[in-house]
């Protein structure tokens, strides 16, 4: 997870917010780094986590989470005779996540969507079975329901769990789309998950779309307007409009949405610009990059 | 004068303390014709373009899916694919040609020979030979005693040990070099004449069985790690011809409300976990500009790792516009892969053209724009 990130949002591992939906957004641009982010912020936080990874493997995400990791030990190696001096929370600060680590003690429910798509392509009927998560692309049907049922049974709080909220992750819904899912069947997925996980079992979602101002695809964009209506928080990440650029690769959109719709309290906006490093992702005001200053 | 000292106390037991940690990726780095890249030791290949691989940050990454938009004629998209495949011959990777209009024999008759003693390594040895020539001129080295007795380095080393090649496209491919390697070959009119028809997954018929093909060539050559006896291993090039045409039953080039416009995108999503689980990569063309809904293509965007757009200049109104008059076409990155990590190598030019010459395929920044770069 990003300090500067947390620190932008007011958030922290230690008291990890409930029954929120966060929805990820990026466009003309790569925001896959604030799905890194969310999942090493909430396997720091100890909450159980249910990974819907749909376009990339799982040992890409284990290197990143590492790597993420290695960072913050550099930091404290630097210091080690104040590290008896600071308090306990900066020392768990270094622990870092594993992927791999994490899987093993049930902490991460990991769905590879690439294959799980191979199993219902190119595995047989009788071992497949009704109960892939992905059994939607073998048929005509878009029923997302067996995914449903996945995401529900896995962060399902069995007894011996000590783990907090359960948090659902999503990179990224976009890809439904294109397997044939109709965008009605997408929001009633989301709808559904909402129901289990926010409200029933008090966690959170966090979901990751790709939207485009001119774009053609029109089912995409009503699945990404629904999600932004509904949801509590939105991270937009956008290409700069004036082109490619060294020192900052593109800005981020905070929008938090007032928290009663009764009283219609404004949306918050907060615009920054932010650049990615190999480790880390540093954010800053508008104009105010580090090459410029 | 410290180091000297202890360089010369060096036993052969290697009792120093330094001891140089082995990379985990030195052990894929054997395969021929790739090299680990330096940012997060993903395995790369050369896509047969040297340029190219410049512009994509080193290379085409193992297990991953380069998707070239083709431009109006075809013919340049058709050179990139052909570069691709003659990369893999001169490495010693195995191939595996589908198309849907030519016969994959002939297109591997008609691939570029390779330049394996071309102008460009000439002037490299020129320069090298003149160092040796010193080094030889010197009867004892008085300051690097130490390295006196090191056996010479070799000047020319062997052509494929190179990553990336050069090729003349006015000759084509010596037989006896594609007789060395193994291929594979699908041509969608006799794989249709041959079985019956079979639907599964609600996809055009012709990508169900192609995507059953490369499965079966991974698990059978052991592509997906199945043999672990096996000690060499290799790549597979897979090659795909004009992918999302009519040729291959597909409508949504035809027509503005297809009949199914989730075949192809399917496609590309199984496709992704093949390459993903196995030592290939692959290179498909697809004739973009037919397309007439776009949101097609920004689904395919999505769904494949490094997009690149050729769109040349032949019949349109640049070709005679000045600015334009050295190059014959335009290329357009779209996007570039972040693998395990979350940065990309990628350029910071965007405003791409490519030349083309017998023995060259470079492409440069415009003259126009304010940075000049070549990528050769």
């Amino acid at each position: 997870m990003f300090a500067e990130l947390n620190e932008l949002l007011n958030a922290s591992p230690e008291r990890p917010e409930q029954g929120k939906l966060t929805l990820l957004r990026d466009t003309k641009t790569d925001g896959s780094f604030l799905v890194h982010h969310f999942l090493s912020f909430y396997l720091k936080a100890g909450c159980k986590v249910c990974f819907v990874a749909l376009l990339q493997s799982f040992s890409h995400y284990n290197i990143i989470a590492q790597k993420l990791k290695l960072h913050k030990l550099n930091v404290c190696l630097w210091i080690p005779s104040l590290l008896g001096l600071l308090p306990r929370g900066f020392q768990q600060f270094s622990q870092g996540v594993s992927l791999t680590a994490a899987k093993e003690r049930g902490q991460l429910v990991f769905l590879e969507g690439l294959k799980s798509c191979f199993d219902v392509f190119f595995g047989e009927e009788q071992h497949v079975g009704q109960t892939n998560p992905l059994q939607f692309v073998s048929k005509d049907g878009s029923n997302l329901k067996t995914m449903y049922e996945f995401v529900r049974t896995s962060l399902m709080a069995s007894g011996s769990d000590s783990w907090k909220c359960p948090v659902l992750l999503v990179d990224d819904l976009s890809v439904l789309l294109s397997l044939g899912v109709r965008p009605v069947d997408v929001l009633d997925f989301i709808h559904y998950c909402r129901v289990a996980v926010c409200s029933q079992l008090k966690g959170n979602i966090v979901v990751l779309v790709h939207s485009n101002d001119d774009s053609e695809d029109e089912e995409n964009e009503l699945v990404v307007n629904s999600l932004c209506h509904q949801s509590n928080l939105i991270l937009w990440a956008e290409g700069l409009a004036t082109g490619f650029c060294k020192d900052v690769h593109g800005q981020l959109k905070i929008i938090q949405k007032g928290s009663s719709e009764l009283k219609a309290e404004k949306n918050l906006l907060r615009i920054y610009q932010y650049k990615i490093q190999d480790k880390n992702v540093t954010f800053f005001a508008r104009g105010m990059s580090a090459a410029v200053l | 004068m410290a180091a000297l000292a202890t360089g010369g106390a060096t036993p052969s037991d290697g009792a120093t303390s330094f001891q140089r940690k082995v990379p985990a990726s030195s052990r894929l780095a054997a395969i021929a014709g790739t090299r680990p890249s330096v940012r997060h030791g993903q395995l790369l290949l050369s896509s047969g373009l040297p340029s190219l691989d410049c512009v994509l940050g080193g290379g085409l990454a193992v297990g991953t899916l380069l998707l070239i938009e083709e431009d109006k004629y075809g013919i340049y998209s058709n050179l990139l694919f052909k570069y691709f495949l003659a990369e893999g011959i001169v490495c010693g990777h195995n191939l595996f040609v589908a198309s849907a209009k030519e016969d994959p024999a002939d297109i591997l008759k008609e691939l570029p020979a390779p330049l394996f003693d071309d102008v460009h390594k000439n002037q490299v040895d020129e320069k090298e030979t003149a160092i040796k020539s010193k080094q030889e001129s010197q009867e004892s080295m008085k300051i690097a005693w130490r390295y006196q007795n090191l056996p010479k380095m070799e000047v020319s080393p062997a052509a494929s040990a190179r990553f990336g090649h050069y090729y003349d496209v006015s000759k084509t491919v010596s037989p006896e070099l594609l007789k060395s390697i193994k291929w594979h070959r699908f041509f969608l009119p006799e794989e249709m004449s041959l079985h019956p028809e079979i639907k599964t997954c609600n996809m055009t018929c012709g990508y169900t069985r192609l995507l059953q093909s490369i499965q079966r060539i991974i698990y059978q050559e052991g592509f997906d790690g199945s043999y672990p006896q096996k000690k060499q291993k290799n790549i597979l090039r897979i090659g795909i011809q004009s992918l999302g045409s009519v040729l291959w039953g597909d409508d949504i080039c035809c027509t503005d409300n297809p009949e199914d416009i989730f075949s192809l995108t399917k496609f590309l999503y199984v496709l992704r976990g093949l390459l993903r689980m196995s030592l290939s990569a692959c290179i498909i063309t697809v004739p973009a500009h037919l397309i007439q809904n776009k949101a097609i293509m920004e689904r395919v965007t999505n769904l494949s790792d490094t997009v690149v757009g050729l769109e040349s200049f032949i019949g349109s109104e640049r070709e005679t516009n000045p600015l334009y008059k050295d190059y014959q076409g335009l290329i357009h990155v779209h996007q570039i892969p972040r693998l395990n990590s979350l940065i990309c190598d990628v350029s910071g030019t965007k405003d791409l053209a490519f030349r083309l010459k017998r023995k060259q395929f470079t492409i440069e920044t415009r003259a126009g724009s304010s940075q000049c770069d070549t990528f050769i």
